[in-house]
């Protein structure tokens, strides 16, 4: 099994550098997708099924949007410097070496994996499912003994959502309304919209512009 | 395309197959999420994963966006809410996030913990409602980035057209 695991966190790291140096946005994002089911099939061979469960769906969930954006916004990012500043390259590798001198210095005092339990994880594992009646231990610490925790990440991902929305919709506001624009050319330009079609909802024209855009999913 | 807003019919009728299955899926991996693999969080991703495939399948105006989005972000902040309510529940049987409901003291049941279950299911609402607003506020950036036509992503190849001449004036 440490084969597989070492080769599978091999294909993880070199799918993160393909990603970051991929000047197409769609292969750049399918190149994360697939460090993502890497890093699932990962948890699972590390024995933790609830984490490989979320992370497949939320890498299958998170790439889908990303692939919709890429095929939306453009296609090849040509900002990315072809040559880098050599003083920068060699500052760079020097603290990436010494942070690696570090990360092995540390992790040899670390207890061997999957030994030398925390003393509340022995203390979980075994009074869990008499206590909580769940026997699904993750969920006796999520819901039960880490419940604060959770809650905290209920309120986080709800105000991450806010956020979003309220900074989104702002954006799409501001320009939607910005008189001095002339638009010429929306998506399609065959059906450019008439101007008093502009200042209707925004549904109706984002219904308009997903009957193109679903294509390119 | 028969029906505007959407993809292609075969992909529509695997959709209306599928999503029920999904559906019920994420539901029951929320469900047993105390006995079994998952939970609250895994069970609502799955849910937003079967609206986001009926919003791709069948367009904005006749998929679930149409109904369902406005409707998204209310679910999110009352699922939440629920979360707190259960949470301050627990103060009936003691002290904060306490499990209030009485348990079966036999193991692998659904009852064996039905506070954990009903924590879940918060959980469930709250993450597949606040995931698919999400989604819909990411689309809904993406159709304002392709109004303007001008971000730093887009290329000559990009399928926008043509940039107009002079916008700037």
């Amino acid at each position: 099994m440490d084969v597989v695991l070492i080769a599978l966190l091999v294909l993880l790291v070199v799918g993160s550098l393909i990603a970051l140096e991929l000047r197409n946005l769609l292969s750049a994002v399918i190149a994360v997708g697939v460090v993502g089911l890497g890093l699932s099939i990962v948890f699972l061979l590390l024995g933790a099924p609830d984490i490989a469960i979320t992370q497949v769906v939320v890498e299958v969930i998170v790439v889908t949007v990303l692939i919709r954006l890429t095929g939306r916004t453009g296609r090849t990012v040509d900002a990315a410097p072809d040559r880098r500043d050599a003083v920068a390259v060699w500052l760079g590798g020097g603290v990436l070496l010494m942070l690696l001198g570090l990360m092995i210095h540390v992790l040899s005092a670390l207890p061997r994996f999957g030994s030398g339990a925390s003393l509340p994880a022995g203390h979980y594992l075994e009074n869990a499912p008499a206590q909580t009646g769940a026997s699904n231990v993750v969920t006796a610490i999520l819901l039960d003994y880490r419940a604060y925790d959770t809650l905290g990440e209920a309120t986080v991902i709800l105000t991450a959502i806010v956020g979003a929305l309220v900074v989104l919709r702002h954006t799409g506001r501001d320009v939607r309304r910005a008189p001095p624009v002339p638009r010429g050319g929306p998506p399609g330009g065959a059906d450019d919209p008439k101007p008093a079609e502009r200042e209707l909802p925004p549904q109706h024209s984002a219904a308009r512009s997903r009957d193109q855009e679903v294509q390119h999913v | 395309m028969s029906e505007p807003g959407g993809m292609s019919p075969i992909v529509r009728i695997v959709t209306r197959w599928l999503l029920g299955f999904v559906l019920v899926f994420g539901f029951a991996v929320a469900l047993f999420g105390h006995l079994t693999p998952g939970g609250g969080f895994a069970g609502g991703v799955v849910i937003t994963c079967g609206f986001v495939l009926a919003t791709l399948a069948f367009g904005a105006k006749t998929g679930p966006a149409a109904w369902f989005g406005r409707l998204a972000s209310t679910l999110d902040a009352v699922g939440a809410l629920a979360f707190l309510a259960l949470a301050l529940l627990g103060y009936a049987a003691g002290h904060f996030l306490a499990q209030w409901a009485g348990r079966d003291p036999e193991p692998f049941r659904l009852t064996s913990a039905p506070s954990l279950v009903l924590l879940n299911l918060a959980i469930l609402l709250k993450v597949g409602a606040g995931l698919f607003a999400g989604f819909l506020a990411v689309a809904a950036f993406g159709r304002a980035a392709e109004d303007v036509g001008t971000d730093e992503f887009s290329d000559a190849g990009a399928p926008q057209g043509p940039e107009p001449e002079g916008r700037e004036a």
